[in-house]
């Protein structure tokens, strides 16, 4: 399998606290790899650094062979990363319709709306809405369908599940695997350990900025320390 | 009391607030995108009402006026738009771009240097002196009256207000079914998440100050050509005017600074007209206060938890 994505010995922080200290791993292409840890734990600072939005101070990001640590946010998006972020950051006051056409500023690819209004009917049935006043389901799922649009190689969910009631939960994570089964790559954060460990097929667990365990996921679930400290087993 | 006079009255108010409503955009559209007030945009308005002077004078030596008064006038307030749009990129970027990540209050000193700075660059490049608007552009406009029900109207009090209302409706449509602009609204709304959707938020920011530039250069075109007269002053009463209207209307909010705008606009007119010249500041600012008290948000202003 061919390595998409590669991490080797990132370092990144805000002023002069460094969140993660020497973060290595790889995403291959067709995979769906999680990111375990608790609140703090520097998975979403991870994913934000990925994305270009915070420096990388030390070590190196190559995406399909290509370094792009410390490149522009727009230009990641451009060689094909593309996320749907912690708390949905939906534009507020623009449409549904709207915000999903800033999903594909860089790819233009508006044709792409029909398919992430037949992955999503509600949003096709909102398009006209404005995003804030969408429910914290939908609001989920016009993140990720926004993260589609840019046509990613690799899509990066943080807390896809957060605050949603269990059967959307159920949901999103079938459409995530679906997605996945389309062909993206997926790098996917997640504290309902369940849920991502289910579906992924490796994963990584992240403590305090360092990377303590990497494995297959159904390693990962028999594993005593996961269990007992991410699957409250 | 005069009905006729009074309605004269009204639509000269509503023809400067035009102006000023140009003007409010580019305050508010720097702070819904930055968060920070732009103090120099009142100089790059008197930047835009030089160089339509300066263009008009090459227009007429040069080429001997063969675009006729319409062609000249719009020529002029072209390249005074082109101006100021450069000159409002370069502010951007040399002033404020450099002091984006620092203390709040960095930016906002930037800015009062750079209108200190421009207001006597433009005093020593130019003059000291007041210049007057070519009369052969602005004079055939005032003596064209317009009879409408016994209300005499000026035809440049109507031009004016059909270039400031059409500019206002280029904006219009530009944010709401543009792709740039519609990126421009997402900026404004969350930066972090507009550049994670791919959209190059620093060349989406140096647009907003070139846009907001280009119509300030307009309303300084226009009020000059209204006024007669420019001198490298003016910037900074227009500008205290039009960010008064901004923040009447809601600072940040695009419809609010228009309607701000054409309010202050009548307030100055109607209160000049019925208390005397003197007391239009007094009731604009009284205005202000009161809206501020009643509606901290501005009148179209929306809650903060919403905003930027």
């Amino acid at each position: 399998m061919k390595t998409l994505l590669q991490l080797d010995d990132v370092h990144t922080g805000y002023g002069l606290t460094e969140i993660l200290h020497g973060v290595s791993l790889t995403v291959n292409d067709g995979e769906i790899v999680t990111v375990l840890g608790a609140n703090g734990a520097g998975k979403s600072t991870l994913l934000m650094t990925i994305c270009g939005v915070n420096p990388t101070r030390e070590g190196d990001i190559l995406f399909d062979g290509q370094s792009i640590a410390n490149r522009p946010a727009h230009e990641i998006v451009r060689a094909g990363i593309s996320q749907s972020p912690e708390g949905r950051r939906i534009f507020p006051r623009l449409t549904v319709r709207e915000n999903l056409e800033m999903g594909a500023y860089q790819s233009g690819r508006l044709d792409n709306l029909d398919r992430m209004f037949t992955f999503f009917p509600i949003l096709k049935e909102r398009q006209k809405q404005l995003g804030g006043t969408l429910s914290g389901g939908e609001q989920q799922m016009l993140a990720i369908a926004r993260a589609l649009m840019a046509c990613p190689r690799l899509l990066l969910l943080d807390e896809p599940s957060l605050g949603l009631a269990p059967l959307i939960v159920i949901k999103i994570f079938e459409i995530i695997r679906e997605i996945n089964q389309a062909g993206t790559a997926i790098l996917l954060v997640e504290q309902n350990a369940n849920m991502a460990l289910h579906i992924a097929h490796r994963g990584y667990v992240l403590e305090t900025g360092r990377i303590v365990l990497a494995d297959t996921a159904p390693n990962l679930v028999n594993n005593d320390q996961v269990k007992k400290s991410y699957l409250g087993a | 009391m005069n009905g006729a006079v009074e309605l004269e009255t009204i639509i000269g108010g509503i023809s400067r607030g035009a102006i000023y409503a140009l003007i409010a955009l580019g305050y508010t559209m720097v702070y819904g995108i930055l968060g920070m007030i732009n103090f120099a945009h009142g100089e790059i308005y008197m930047v835009g009402s030089f160089a339509a002077i300066v263009t008009l004078a090459i227009l007429t030596t040069l080429t001997s006026a063969s675009f006729g008064l319409a062609g000249c006038l719009v020529l002029s307030m072209g390249a005074a738009m082109l101006v100021a749009a450069a000159f409002g990129f370069t502010n951007e970027r040399i002033a404020y771009r450099p002091l984006r990540r620092s203390h709040a209050l960095a930016p906002l000193i930037s800015a009062i240097g750079v209108s200190t700075f421009l207001q006597n660059f433009v005093m020593n490049a130019q003059t000291k002196d007041k210049v007057d608007f070519p009369r052969a552009f602005s004079d055939p406009l005032w003596e064209r009256k317009l009879e409408i029900v016994g209300v005499h109207v000026a035809l440049i009090q109507l031009i004016v207000l059909a270039m400031a209302v059409g500019l206002m409706v280029l904006l219009h449509l530009f944010i709401t079914r543009s792709r740039t602009g519609k990126a421009m609204r997402a900026c404004s709304q969350d930066k972090t998440m507009a550049a994670l959707v791919g959209i190059p938020v620093d060349r989406v920011i140096s647009l907003t100050f070139a846009v907001g530039s280009a119509l300030a250069a307009a309303a300084g075109m226009m009020f000059t050509m209204y006024n007669g007269q420019t001198r490298f002053d003016v910037g900074y009463t227009a500008g205290v005017t039009a960010f008064t209207a901004a923040v009447l209307g809601g600072i940040g909010n695009i419809p609010g600074a228009m309607l701000g705008g054409f309010v202050i606009g009548l307030v100055e007119d109607l209160t000049a007209y019925h208390l005397g010249a003197d007391w239009k500041y007094v009731a604009v600012f009284a205005l202000l206060i009161t809206v501020l008290i009643v509606r901290p948000r501005g009148l179209l202003g929306e809650r903060v938890a919403d905003k930027v």
